[in-house]
């Protein structure tokens, strides 16, 4: 990769639109259904503009028929199309579950066939959305062999890791984040800026710590390690970006040497991405581990409305920074 | 399987024939426990599956149900590989791994039966989808039962197929019983009038008439491949045995057993034939089935080498 690579600042939401752009532009079996996804081009505005460039047969919207809308993604799927389906929030994924876990994620499974299907949905984290419209649920499908877990962090991620997503041939459920869509990032203004799925992003370099973040907990322990450098404390961030398949040798490489661990989510704690990290850590590592891992989770507690109170229960960058601090015995 | 123009009462009396014979021949073969996995069978009904796939060609689609060996067999399915699939061998359809409920052809257009009630019909809807978008002109058609009219995927379905006119052929296969309980338990109203209410066409037929069945799915599959959209039919026949191999099905009496076996579609097109044509069939469909059951049984018992297999596109470590 050449050193000075022209980029701009774009938004989370442009990263997405522009991946949808290029993909529908460079195959035309790449279509495009959802709730409101067409005409208003999304509700937050991430699909606008696709209806006008590639017309309605190849952007669709859909009515409210969560379940249906995955089936209508896997039967095109298995007739030759590359379909990218909305759900609007991931909250209305569990309308959908069947679709999801039995019968896209299973496919291939079943029928030694590619299943090219994406799933967008917004984890509505960062808005006023309430206990329906905010929840994380991406260690459910986590634990489902046949599908593909995708959360990005950033603008340029967002964009790289959907286009690799809309080209791979096994279902792909990719995490959008509300609090995340305005927020802006450096992507490269020339080539494709294709990620590879199950490729971990190191975000920092540090030799104290490894703290293993996700969404909108990255630039949290961004801002974290920042704030304990100064008080002389040397942490690694690591952002996996695919959380399935994950990439375990770059986090265990990391917490080998580090030998200490923080995981964060924006998740309640049981049974989420955060514990498997931290138990798969314990398990390869034990030997270089100098500290307990520990997981930095949302309490568990439903999601307020009121963003204030919402943003209370999140886990917050000091929260890492404590916990960064327990794992060095400084608190 | 080719389609054909004319109806050919001898090549459907012959695929029904088949169909029942596999499934006697794979009942024997549960009660010699030879079968390791569920079996849903499927005799009585198949006059629902060969009519209905009738009008179809390769290229079409259909998705299929926990019941599903005479719509895979009527879709053009080796009677040799699904064999081995229920007997769990590893020249079966899914290496011997899925069984009964998940069989899968998508060479022929069978996307797969499917464990889940109600599972198919969201894909098959995205199947026809498909199919509008790519102007293939194939059509899909989706079987279920009326069990499956409960859920509600088919509200979502009918709802969208008939907004977008998708090139969809609804077929509920009412056999009148829903796991171990009666259609009545289950079922307000008639299930082919809710068509009606989507502003499509929708229409009940004999399902023991393999020839009314197909008239009806090949006006169905015309008006779809017309561009002119869904149909629905209901097609009512009757579950012989009970919800699965092994079950008594205690729950019904012997009186109302004998009267549904009366409407036997097998009898009632064999009565039209030629006696000779009609020996002849039943004379090569034994020797397919017997084909079928030597080529199953010579075939190595899925083994663990195939635990792994076809999960991803690549290996992930």
């Amino acid at each position: 990769m050449s050193t000075e690579t022209a980029a701009r600042p774009l938004k989370f939401w442009q990263g997405v639109n522009q991946a949808l752009v290029e993909e529908m532009d460079r195959d035309e079996r790449v279509v495009l259904f959802g709730e409101d996804v067409a005409r208003v081009g999304g509700p937050y505005g991430v699909t606008r503009g696709l209806l006008d460039r590639f017309g309605p047969e190849r952007v669709r919207d859909t009515p409210i028929s969560e379940a249906l809308l995955v089936g209508l993604g896997t039967g095109a799927g298995a007739v030759g199309l590359r379909p990218v389906v909305e759900i609007m929030f991931f909250d209305f994924a569990m309308l959908a579950m069947d679709q999801i876990v039995n019968q896209a994620a299973k496919y291939r499974y079943f029928t030694g066939e590619s299943m090219p299907l994406t799933i967008r949905t917004m984890c509505g984290a960062g808005g006023p959305n309430g206990a329906q419209h905010s929840q994380n649920f991406e260690a459910w499908f986590c634990s489902v062999p046949g599908l593909k877990v995708v959360m990005p962090s950033n603008a340029a991620d967002a964009k790289g890791l959907l286009k690799s997503s809309i080209r791979d041939d096994d279902p792909t459920l990719f995490i959008e984040t509300q609090g995340l869509l305005t927020v802006r990032a450096a992507i490269a203004t020339e080539g494709e800026g294709l990620i590879p799925l199950g490729s971990a992003s190191v975000r920092r370099a540090g030799d104290d710590v490894t703290v293993v973040a996700i969404g909108r907990m990255v630039d949290r322990a961004l801002a974290a390690a920042e704030t304990v450098a100064a008080e002389g404390i040397s942490v690694e961030v690591i952002d996996p970006r695919t959380l399935s398949p994950i990439d375990y040798p770059t986090i265990l490489e990391s917490v080998s040497r580090t030998g200490r661990l923080v995981a964060a989510t924006e998740a309640t704690a049981p049974c989420g991405f955060a514990a498997e990290v931290c138990a798969r850590a314990a398990e390869a590592c034990h030997a270089e581990l100098v500290a307990p891992p520990t997981r930095v989770c949302a309490p568990f507690i439903n999601i307020p409305t009121p963003v204030p109170l919402a943003e209370a229960r999140a886990p917050g960058a000091d929260d890492v920074a404590a916990a960064i601090r327990g794992a060095v015995g400084k608190e | 399987m080719a389609s054909s123009d004319q109806p050919d009462p001898a090549a459907r009396y012959r695929l029904m024939r088949l169909s029942r014979r596999f499934e006697e021949t794979v009942h024997e073969q549960f009660q010699a426990d030879m079968v390791p996995g569920p079996l849903h069978l499927s005799i009585g009904q198949e006059a629902v599956a060969v009519g209905a796939c009738a009008p179809l060609t390769d290229a079409d689609s259909i998705l299929s149900t926990h019941r599903g060996h005479h719509h895979c067999i009527a879709k053009g399915a080796r009677p040799d590989r699904l064999m081995a699939e229920l007997l769990g061998r590893a020249d079966g359809y899914s290496h011997g791994r899925g069984g009964s409920m998940h069989i899968a052809v998508p060479s022929l257009g069978i996307l797969g039966t499917n464990g889940i009630v109600g599972g198919g019909i969201p894909i098959a809807t995205g199947a026809a989808l498909g199919h509008q978008v790519s102007g293939s002109g194939a059509v899909a058609l989706c079987f279920f039962g009326e069990g499956a009219a409960a859920n509600g995927v088919l509200g979502e379905a009918l709802n969208t197929a008939a907004l977008w006119k998708l090139p969809l052929v609804f077929v509920c296969e009412n056999n009148r019983y829903v796991e171990l309980t009666p259609e009545s338990v289950h079922v307000a109203g008639e299930i082919w009038r809710r068509a009606a209410g989507y502003g499509m066409p929708g229409e009940t037929v004999d399902g023991n008439d393999v020839a009314a069945v197909e008239s009806a799915a090949a006006a169905a599959v015309a008006r779809a491949r017309a561009g002119e959209g869904p149909t629905l039919i209901e097609a009512t026949t009757y579950r012989w045995f009970g919800h699965y191999a092994g079950d008594k099905a205690a729950y019904r009496d012997d009186e109302e057993v004998s009267e549904g076996r009366r409407g036997d579609p097998l009898v009632r097109t064999r009565a039209g034939l030629d006696p000779a044509a009609a020996d002849a069939a039943d004379a090569a469909v034994e020797q397919t089935i017997a084909a079928a059951l030597e080529f199953a049984l010579a075939s190595p018992i899925a083994g663990e080498d195939i635990l792994t297999l076809g999960h991803y596109a690549e290996e992930v470590r």
